[in-house]
């Protein structure tokens, strides 16, 4: 008798995820209602095309498809943040060696870095950067989880990683600095 | 491992994705290294530092519930295109309007579907359940605590509906509002199921005495109840399937066996 329709179905695979679909839109486009706009947008296709969900990671599943929402809203809306941004240059062996601290105080100082401010840095990255921190950092995903999502090779995944990480030490020194001459 | 093979291992090894050869080998050259220590530990804590301070956004209860609604409204156009003329619920009313019919009973509770002279109102409990989620208005008194909804409809309406959290059954209290039913002030609680919103309009009843069982209907893609009891006229309304409606309405009754005034 309890024979469940297609809209339960889709309640309890997709629902779950909300979160992790929310916060992903959130941080690629840094706007609240955009990303509840996208997110919405992302489910009713998601639930339009669920007879193609033939089961398996169903996170993976809802979050290419956010994924592919907020890039097409993206450059629709703000084109000019999803030029790739992410050319893989040899730039970055040079900053990855001067990614490490120069001093222990200055360790100490990155650490204490208040998360208010460490947001609003994250924010003033390149997209592809924010991106796989919120991959990594919050949905916790492992670099082939990443990479299968963003269809990229892994290597690709690790060093883009790593210059999002050496970036955003940068921003912050640069920005704790000044108070630490004061 | 030399020290020039280190900043390659340094993302992985912060990431937690050195196999084990790599990361023991890893380890013995940090073992005998102060200064490739030094880059690894800074380049942990720097790690650990983003990741705790990195904010986890949660999709906010607006969004939710304005995905409920156009789930369910894109779940009815996908029942329409299916079926054109539809074994949706006019045919049923019809049905229902020529008799009473008993659809199925539970323990002691009848169950029947609604006879069609309420049509106007069972559509008025559905827009009112949709307009509730639309306009991120879904309460007035944001509270799980029974004795803070309670009062609050004291001097606002001249009804006392029961007031019950029933979270610990599954269907917390998320709080009530003051909403219009068939052009008569209601009380709307507020409750909640899995993801799904539930509004429990109660106005005063128009005819005196309780009917003994639960009415029953599906519209526009949501489950309608409708029950009368201590001169109040009770209606349900939901996306949840009709069986966990059901469970919820059988639950607020149990607990308010005796109506508080």
């Amino acid at each position: 008798m309890v024979e469940q329709s297609r809209l339960q179905r889709f309640n309890e695979v997709a629902v779950p995820h909300l979160d992790a679909a929310y916060n992903l839109a959130r941080w690629l486009t840094r706007n609240e209602h955009d990303a509840e706009d996208v997110v919405q947008e992302a489910y009713l296709r998601a639930f339009k095309f669920f007879d193609g969900y033939r089961g398996g990671d169903s996170r993976a599943w809802i979050l290419k498809i956010v994924r592919h929402t907020t890039f097409t809203w993206l450059a629709r809306n703000r084109p000019s943040e999803v030029v790739a941004s992410d050319e893989d240059g040899d730039d970055d062996r040079a900053a990855a060696a001067n990614g490490a601290p120069r001093s222990d105080p200055e360790t100490l100082l990155l650490q204490r870095l208040d998360a208010e401010l460490l947001n609003r840095l994250i924010d003033q990255l390149p997209t592809p950067y924010r991106e796989v921190l919120a991959l990594r950092e919050i949905e916790d995903l492992s670099y082939r989880e990443i990479a299968e999502l963003l269809a990229l090779p892994i290597g690709t995944v690790m060093s883009r990683l790593a210059r999002a990480r050496e970036r955003l030490q940068r921003a912050a020194r640069g920005s704790v600095t000044p108070r630490l001459v004061k | 491992m030399i020290c020039k093979d280190v900043p390659d291992l340094i993302q992985p090894a912060v990431d937690g994705e050195l196999d084990s050869a790599q990361a023991a080998a890893l380890e013995t050259h940090l073992h005998d290294c102060a200064e490739c220590t030094r880059l690894v530990e800074a380049q942990r804590n720097w790690r650990r530092t983003v990741r705790a301070g990195m904010t986890h956004f949660s999709a906010p209860d607006r969004l939710r519930a304005r995905l409920a609604v156009s789930l369910a409204e894109a779940d009815a156009a996908a029942a329409r295109t299916e079926r054109p003329r539809g074994a949706g619920w006019r045919p049923f009313a019809m049905a229902a309007s020529l008799a009473f019919a008993i659809v199925a009973s539970s323990g002691l509770t009848a169950y029947f579907t609604l006879p069609g002279e309420q049509d106007s109102i069972v559509d008025g409990v559905v827009s009112a359940h949709v307009r509730s989620l639309m306009a991120a208005h879904l309460t007035d008194v944001p509270s799980s605590d029974q004795h803070t909804v309670k009062p609050w409809f004291h001097g606002r309406i001249d009804l006392a509906p029961p007031v019950d959290d029933l979270a610990a059954e599954g269907y917390p209290l998320v709080g009530g509002r003051l909403d219009y039913i068939d052009r008569r002030p209601a009380a709307a609680l507020v409750y909640r199921h899995r993801e799904h919103p539930i509004n429990l309009f109660v106005v005063a009843a128009v005819a005196a005495g309780d009917a003994t069982g639960i009415a029953s209907r599906s519209e526009r893609g949501y489950n309608v109840l409708h029950w009368t009891s201590g001169g109040m006229a009770f209606w349900a309304v939901s996306d949840l399937d009709l069986g966990e409606l059901k469970d919820f309405a059988r639950l607020y009754r149990t607990a308010n066996t005796a109506p508080a005034s």
